[in-house]
C-alpha cells in the first residue's frame, strides 16, 4: 500500500480540440485537505472526475488509493464518496430515505444501515430533518445532508466538488469544521474551490488555470515564496495610478482592495518603492510591503488576476 | 410594434433551440415521412390473405374445385390441412389460422341437393376478420365451366358459418383485450423511457455511477415497480371491460398473468433502452410516440395483420403489441394457453433480453 492517496502522472484530458486538464501530475499523501484552487472553466470538475473514473484521460496515469483508474474504478467506488458539483440526491425523498437508498447500494446491511445513518443524522445536525423532503431543505441542509450521505459508507477518500457554492459563510465554516473531524479519523479530502479563504484552510494546494496545474504546495509555503512581492500603494486617484503601473516592465499585476492599490512585482524586490515612485510623480502616494494573499500567489502563479482586468 | 418585436424574439429563440435539438429536430421531419409511407402503404382495411385451414370429410374430387374458388377471392390463404374438426378448433385456439374451411362427408348428395355445401369455422375474436368471412357465405361456386352448384335447385347460401368466440359480432370483444394492449404499450414505455433521464437532467445520475451500481442492477430495479403499475392497468381494463362490456374470459389466470408480465416487462425495457437514447424528457416522449403509433396501426389493434403487405408485417412483427395482441386474444377470448402460443411468447422473452442487454450495455458508468 502506497502512502500516496492520488498520483498522477501527465494526466490530459481533450474534448475534441480543447484541452480541459493538460499534463497534470499530482502527489496527494493521505490524511489530508488537499484543494483545488482555479476559476470556473479551470479543469477542477474534469480533474476530479478523471480521479473517480468517470472520464477516461485522454493521456496520462492515475493511481487512487493504489488502484490504476480508470480499470480498476469499480473496485475504487466502494472507498471514495463523491460529492457533486450540483446537488445529486433525490428531492423528492425524505432525508432518511434519501440516505437508506445510498446506503443500500453501498451494501451496507439493516443494522449498519441504521446505526449509520442516526450517527451521522446526529453529527450533522439534521435530527430534525430526518422526515423532510430534500427539495423543502435549505442550501447548508442540503449540503450537510450531501456530505453525511457521502461518508455513510466510511470512505477513505472524499471528493468534494465546489461544495460550499450553494451556502452562506457561516454554513461554510462550520462545514470545514466538519471536513476537519473527517480529515482526524483518517480520511483524505480533495476539495475544489474558488474561494480564496476555503483554499487558505487546506493542507495542501493545486493552483489550476486553464487546465494547467500552476503550483503545488501548502497555503503557508506559496504565500512565504512571494516574500518581497507584494507592495501596497495609497494615495489618491488610485485608476489612474494602476495603469500607470502596469506599464513598468517590473509590475506583474495591479488591483485595487478597498482604499489601496495592491501591486504583484515580477521579482521579489528591495528598492521597490522607488521604482514604483517613478512611474508615479508628484510624490502623492506611499508604499508599503504587504504580506502576500493566497490572492497574490494565484495572480502570481497564473498571470491572471482572477478579480481584476486581465494584465497583457 | 415593440410587441411584434417581442414575439419575434420569442419565436426567434424557439427556432435556434429547436435547430440544435437533433432528436426533435429529427422528428419533425422524420415522422410525418415515416409514417406516411409505413402506414400510407401498410394499412389496408381490405381483408385478404387470411390463413386458413382445410377439413375433408367428403374425399370428393369437388373439393379441390371449390376451395381453388375460394382462394382465388384472395381474401384467405390456404396454409393447412386438417385431418379432423377437432384438430382444426385447436389450431384455431392457437392462433395458427383465422378460419377452417370443413367439407362435410355428404359433400357430393349436397351438391346434387344444392344445399350448403361446407361449413366455415370462424375466429371471431377479430370482428373484420368475421365479417370478411362472412362475406364469403354467398359466393357463387361453380364445379364445371359455365353451371353454378344449385343452379337447378332451390337458392342457398354456398356456406355455412360457424363464427368461434364472438357469436354475437360485437366489436367490443375485439377491442377491449386490444386496448389493454394499447394502453400498456403507452404507459409502460413512457414511464421507463423518462427514469433515466429524469435522473439525468436532475443530476442523481453523476452521484450513482460513482457508486458500486451494476448497469444491470438499476435497470432491473427502475422496471420492477413499473411491472406492478402494468398489473393494475390490465386489471382495470380486463376487469371493468368484462363487466361494462360483458366480454367473457375464457382462458386461465396464469396463463393471462404470464403473457401479460411478458408483455410489460418487453415495453418497460424498451423504455429504458429509449432512456439510453434521449437527452431530455421531451425527447423521451417523442420517442415514445414514435414507436406507439405503429403499435397502435400495425399490431393488429385496428387492421388484421394478414391484410398488411409482407414488409409491414416484419415492421408489426418486431412491435411486441403484435406479439401480445395475438397472445392476450388467444388467452383472453380464445382460451388459449401459453404453450399454444409459444412463438409469441419467446419472442416476447427474447424480445426483452435484447433491449436490456443493450440498455446496459448503452448505460455505461462514465461521463466520457
Amino acid at each position: 500500500m502506497t502512502e500516496l492517496a492520488i498520483c498522477t502522472r501527465q494526466l490530459t484530458r481533450r474534448f475534441g480540440d480543447a484541452t480541459a486538464v493538460g499534463g497534470v501530475d499530482l502527489n496527494i499523501a493521505r490524511g489530508q485537505i488537499y484543494g483545488f484552487l482555479g476559476p470556473n472553466g479551470s479543469g477542477k470538475t474534469t480533474t476530479i472526475r478523471m480521479l473517480c473514473g468517470l472520464l477516461t484521460p485522454t493521456e496520462g496515469s492515475v493511481d487512487v488509493l493504489g488502484m490504476r483508474i480508470p480499470d480498476e474504478a469499480e473496485a475504487l467506488r466502494r472507498r471514495i464518496g463523491y460529492m457533486t458539483q450540483k446537488f445529486a440526491l433525490y428531492d423528492d425523498l425524505t432525508v432518511e430515505e434519501n440516505m437508506r437508498f445510498i446506503s443500500r447500494i453501498f451494501g451496507l446491511g439493516r443494522a449498519q444501515t441504521t446505526q449509520r445513518i442516526n450517527e451521522l443524522l446526529e453529527h450533522y445536525d439534521l435530527v430534525a430533518m430526518r422526515r423532510r423532503r430534500a427539495a423543502d431543505m435549505s442550501g447548508g441542509q442540503r449540503q450537510r445532508l450531501a456530505l453525511a450521505t457521502a461518508t455513510l459508507h466510511r470512505p477513505e477518500l472524499l471528493f468534494l466538488d465546489e461544495p460550499t457554492s450553494a451556502v452562506d459563510p457561516e454554513n461554510r465554516r462550520a462545514f470545514w469544521e466538519k471536513l476537519f473531524d473527517l480529515v482526524d479519523q483518517g480520511t483524505t479530502i480533495l476539495v475544489s474551490t474558488h474561494y480564496m479563504d476555503e483554499a487558505e484552510r487546506c493542507h495542501e494546494l493545486a493552483i489550476l488555470n486553464l487546465g494547467q496545474l500552476c503550483a503545488q504546495g501548502s497555503p503557508a509555503r506559496l504565500m512565504h515564496q512571494l516574500g518581497g512581492r507584494v507592495v501596497e500603494v495609497h494615495g489618491p486617484k488610485l485608476r489612474q495610478a494602476k495603469d500607470a503601473l502596469l506599464q513598468l516592465p517590473q509590475v506583474q499585476s495591479a488591483a485595487q482592495q478597498g482604499l489601496a492599490l495592491r501591486v504583484l512585482l515580477r521579482e521579489p524586490c528591495q528598492d521597490a518603492a522607488t521604482i514604483l515612485a517613478s512611474a508615479l510623480p508628484g510624490g502623492e502616494h506611499s508604499f508599503e510591503e504587504a504580506r502576500a494573499s493566497l490572492e497574490d500567489v494565484f495572480v502570481a502563479s497564473t498571470g491572471d488576476n482572477p478579480h481584476a482586468e486581465r494584465h497583457q | 410594434m415593440s410587441a411584434i418585436a417581442r414575439i419575434g424574439a420569442v419565436a426567434d429563440k424557439e427556432f435556434r433551440q429547436l435547430s440544435r435539438d437533433r432528436i426533435t429536430f429529427g422528428m419533425v421531419v422524420m415522422l410525418p415521412l415515416i409514417y406516411l409511407l409505413l402506414f400510407g402503404y401498410a394499412i389496408n382495411p381490405m381483408v385478404r390473405d387470411l390463413p386458413i385451414g382445410i377439413v375433408d370429410l367428403s374425399g370428393s374430387a369437388a373439393v379441390r374445385a371449390i376451395t381453388e374458388q375460394v382462394r382465388v377471392t384472395q381474401v384467405v390463404d390456404i396454409v393447412a390441412t386438417y385431418a379432423t374438426p377437432a384438430e382444426a378448433e385447436a389450431a384455431l385456439i392457437a392462433g395458427e389460422v383465422r378460419a377452417v374451411l370443413v367439407f362435410p362427408h355428404n359433400l357430393t348428395q349436397r351438391l346434387a341437393s344444392g344445399d350448403v355445401v361446407a361449413q366455415w369455422m370462424v375466429d371471431g375474436s377479430d370482428t373484420m376478420i368475421g365479417n370478411a368471412l362472412l362475406g364469403l357465405r354467398e359466393m357463387p361456386l361453380q364445379l364445371e365451366a359455365g353451371v353454378p352448384v344449385g343452379a337447378y335447385g332451390p337458392r342457398k347460401p354456398s356456406f355455412e358459418v360457424a363464427l368461434f368466440f364472438n357469436p354475437e359480432r360485437r366489436s367490443a370483444v375485439n377491442i377491449v383485450p386490444g386496448l389493454a394492449a394499447i394502453t400498456l404499450t403507452m404507459t409502460m414505455i413512457l414511464f421507463t423511457s423518462v427514469a433515466l433521464v429524469r435522473e439525468r437532467e436532475h443530476g442523481n445520475l453523476e452521484l450513482l455511477i460513482t457508486t458500486p451500481i451494476h448497469p444491470l442492477e438499476l435497470m432491473i430495479g427502475k422496471l420492477l415497480p413499473y411491472v406492478l403499475a402494468g398489473l393494475v392497468q390490465l386489471v382495470i381494463i380486463l376487469g371493468l371491460g368484462s363487466v361494462l362490456f360483458s366480454v367473457a374470459f375464457q382462458g386461465s389466470l396464469v396463463h393471462l398473468g404470464v403473457v401479460t408480465v411478458l408483455f410489460i416487462v418487453a415495453n418497460l425495457a424498451l423504455g429504458l433502452l429509449i432512456s439510453t437514447i434521449a437527452q431530455t424528457q421531451m425527447q423521451a416522449m417523442q420517442l415514445t410516440i414514435f414507436v406507439l403509433l405503429p403499435s397502435v396501426l400495425l399490431s393488429g389493434f385496428m387492421f388484421p395483420y394478414e391484410a398488411m403487405p409482407v414488409a409491414a408485417q416484419y415492421i408489426a412483427e418486431v412491435l411486441p403489441a403484435t406479439h401480445f395482441m395475438r397472445l392476450i386474444r388467444g388467452v383472453f377470448l380464445r382460451g388459449a394457453d401459453s404453450m399454444q402460443l409459444l412463438p409469441d411468447v419467446l419472442w416476447l422473452a427474447a424480445f426483452t433480453a435484447i433491449m436490456l442487454a443493450i440498455a446496459t450495455h448503452r448505460f455505461t458508468k462514465t461521463l466520457d
